[in-house]
């Protein structure tokens, strides 16, 4: 049927337009048997590259996969150090980052006047949210790890904040002996009755000897050199009692060491740096979803901007807060680059234990065995993806949870 | 009541104000220093920027102690680990970054786009609900395993692909083409979802007026709604760029380590975030010029990003304005 209705039809001729009804539907069907198929191969995609994750990951999932340190043997790898890593940095990120995002939020959504400068700063976390994640890996570097090199090299920082020192000497039983000291490079100073420590020696069922955290204190007696120094725990030469052979440093959980170093500290304030952009922007949006009736409302009973943002406008836009900052935790826990420039060791056989632990975290261990070329190590990858991809599921289903129960209509 | 001229209304109504400032006054100062903690943390954001193109800015400027600006900017090789004369033109890096994303732009943009029409205004609601959870699935998924992607199923798919198609082995291990699919995959939902925002933002009563016109739903949809819609259309295809300049982990994976000039994708490419990685896992002294160079790439890529995401402010600015 011809369009005769339609005023500019010479017009809509001359540009070549469909000018039959008929012709017009079978565009429209085209565009939706295109549409359909389009999104068919993008739910295909989905499909494929799950499949093939779980067709290549799934064998190698055990438990001992879980419990395992990283290991040049794939038969005997793990996944232990990244995820215990990854746990670390991103709670040390959350921790940072959400008070420090979602205050911004609201001084931008409640507080901020509208002039040049807010509007620079709006304009400024825009762009900070595009800024690739690999060069905020450089400012951490530069900023955490390094500190700029005020306080002079990652191995011998000048400054140690709750850390217990030790000077370390050998006895007559050739036992490394912990002697608490005062300062790095001071040696105590050793007599006859003084007590040090001996770290305690377990052996397992197998018969290997491994080194205990536990310490026993001993009776430190001090020979001299010419004696015919009898063996026995504690009993040092002088000559040893001299100098100690090395200083160590006992780091409780929240020992610091300035510069940070390589360090799950640093790591997961270099991640909160990632993901800053993204709890203000998503915090922003919760905020602006609360009517302004609801606010309105709290002013006129006169409460104080404050109050009226605290008890009013954040308890009803939290759902939302939550819900944005799950997800950019999971933005936190699957990025790689910010870490990887911080020059983190890729072979860790430990699980942090404090802030100032080496560590590594799963994104890592996965670029590394993936960029490996031995099958065996991409498989080990591919059983690497599937744990992080439960983790990021697992935080996926908390969002959906909380913006199902605690979400009520606002207006 | 007998003593002097007394008003007791006036007293109470003093005592009820007097109160009040008091409570008032408290309130208020409490108010301020909260004002200006949170105030504090808006800085924080300002200061980060003002740490990265300072500490950019300075590394870069040692770089360029050392090599010319010139040779930089203009050179189109770039050695710097091999070979006897350590060269430093960037533009191999460019290339090959552009590579990646025009390959990730063509697969991402038309795709983007069309999905995001039939997700705004064809799909019936049991499909939207199907299709927008996966592709926030796809938005969540670390870019380390698009990389694993890339470098295991898309790139041997592509050699075998060619191998049929051409009789030849046009792909290697690595490609930029691999890599740039990857890209496209990871920024789809990227372009999916703010241009069905910017779609959907679109008031009702121009789809309406377009209908009672008579028009089917591709005519809305191309005439009238896409029209509307093209600042943010415009604003989530420079975002998808931004990110697919920026991404890392995928080219460092499947586009290879060969730095070098071309527009073929079946060759491989080294990037810009590619070569930082090489250099930042250890490839290259701490001290020497070619650690220093991986600051003049960044500072290079800051730059790019910058640039993008300022037109893509300006463009939403400028069309928001519209149906407000």
């Amino acid at each position: 049927m011809s369009d005769e209705r339609t005023p500019n039809l010479p017009e809509l001729v001359e540009r070549g337009e469909p000018r039959s009804q008929s012709r017009r539907r079978a565009f429209d069907r085209g565009f939706l048997i295109t549409c359909l198929a389009i999104t068919a191969i993008a739910v295909l995609a989905l499909g494929v590259l799950l499949g093939s994750i779980l067709i290549e990951g799934l064998p190698g999932l055990r438990w001992s996969f879980f419990t395992e340190y990283a290991s040049r043997d794939p038969a005997k790898a793990g996944i232990r150090a990244p995820l215990w890593g990854s746990i670390w940095v991103a709670s040390i990120c959350a921790i940072v980052a959400l008070p420090i995002g979602i205050a911004t939020a609201v001084w931008l959504e409640e507080f901020a006047p509208k002039n040049r400068i807010t509007g620079f700063i709006r304009l400024n976390i825009s762009n900070l949210a595009g800024v690739p994640s690999i060069v905020y890996g450089i400012l951490g570097l530069t900023l955490f790890v390094r500190m700029f090199g005020l306080f002079g090299p990652i191995q011998a920082p000048e400054l140690e904040i709750g850390g217990r020192l030790y000077a370390i000497y050998y006895d007559t039983m050739q036992e490394p002996i912990r002697v608490p000291a005062a300062e790095r490079g001071v040696a105590p100073e050793l007599k006859t009755g003084d007590i040090g420590y001996v770290q305690e020696i377990e052996e397992t069922p197998d018969g290997d000897l491994i080194f205990t955290d536990r310490w026993t204190p001993v009776t430190l007696t001090i020979v001299p050199e010419d004696a015919d120094a009898p063996e026995g725990y504690g009993i040092i030469e002088a000559w040893q009692a001299e100098e100690p052979a090395d200083f160590e440093i006992e780091r409780p959980w929240y020992y610091v060491q300035f510069p940070f170093g390589q360090s799950v500290l640093a790591g997961g304030l270099t991640l909160m740096l990632v993901v800053l952009p993204i709890v203000i922007i998503s915090s922003q949006e919760a905020l602006r979803a609360v009517p302004g009736s609801l606010r309105t409302g709290s002013l006129a009973m006169g409460a104080t901007k404050w109050q009226t943002t605290r008890k009013v406008t954040l308890p009803a836009s939290i759902p939302m807060i939550m819900t944005g900052s799950i997800l950019a935790m999971s933005r936190a826990i699957g990025e790689a680059a910010p870490i990887l420039v911080l020059g983190v060791a890729l072979f860790i056989t430990d699980t942090p234990s404090s802030l100032m632990d080496s560590f590594t975290v799963l994104p890592m261990q996965i670029y590394n065995w993936t960029s490996r070329w031995q099958e065996d190590f991409r498989a080990l990858a591919a059983t690497g993806i599937i744990v992080l991809l439960m983790v990021l599921l697992a935080f996926n289903a908390i969002a959906v949870l909380i913006r199902q129960k605690l979400q009520r209509p606002l207006s | 009541m007998t003593a002097a001229p007394h008003d007791p209304a006036g007293e109470l109504f003093e005592l009820a104000n007097r109160g009040r400032s008091r409570s008032r006054r408290r309130r208020d100062g409490g108010e301020a220093i909260i004002k200006v903690v949170l105030a504090g943390c808006a800085a924080f954001s300002v200061l980060i920027t003002a740490l990265i193109i300072a500490i950019l800015a300075y590394e870069a400027a040692r770089f360029f102690m050392d090599v010319s600006v010139v040779e930089f900017l203009t050179g189109t090789e770039w050695s710097p680990l091999l070979g006897e004369e350590k060269r430093f033109g960037v533009w191999p890096l460019v290339a090959g970054t552009l590579l990646v994303t025009l390959v990730a732009a063509i697969f991402a943009l038309p795709t983007g786009l069309v999905t995001a029409v039939f997700l705004s205004e064809y799909a019936p609601a049991w499909l939207r609900a199907i299709l927008k959870p996966v592709l926030e699935v796809l938005a969540g998924i670390p870019t380390v395993v698009y990389g694993f992607f890339a470098l295991l199923v898309i790139n041997p798919s592509l050699q075998w692909v060619a191998k049929v198609f051409t009789g030849e082995e046009l792909f290697g291990s690595y490609s930029a083409g691999a890599a740039g699919i990857a890209v496209g995959i990871m920024i789809l939902p990227i372009v999916t979802s703010l241009s069905e925002d910017a779609l959907r933002s679109v008031p009702r009563g121009l789809r309406d007026g377009a209908y009672a016109l008579g028009s089917t739903r591709f005519d809305t949809s191309v005439r009238v709604v896409i029209p509307g819609a093209l600042g943010g259309i415009m604003a989530s295809y420079l975002l998808a760029i931004t990110r697919a300049i920026g991404e890392t982990m995928i080219v460092a994976l499947a586009a290879g380590g060969l730095a070098q000039l071309t527009v073929l994708p079946w060759r491989q490419v080294q990037t810009m975030t590619a070569y930082m990685v090489q250099i930042f896992l250890g490839d290259a002294p701490a001290t020497g010029v070619e650690f220093k160079s991986s600051f003049a790439v960044a500072a290079l890529l800051f730059l790019m990003t910058l640039l993008l995401t300022l037109a893509g402010y300006r463009i939403l600015a400028r069309f928001r304005e519209e149906y407000e």
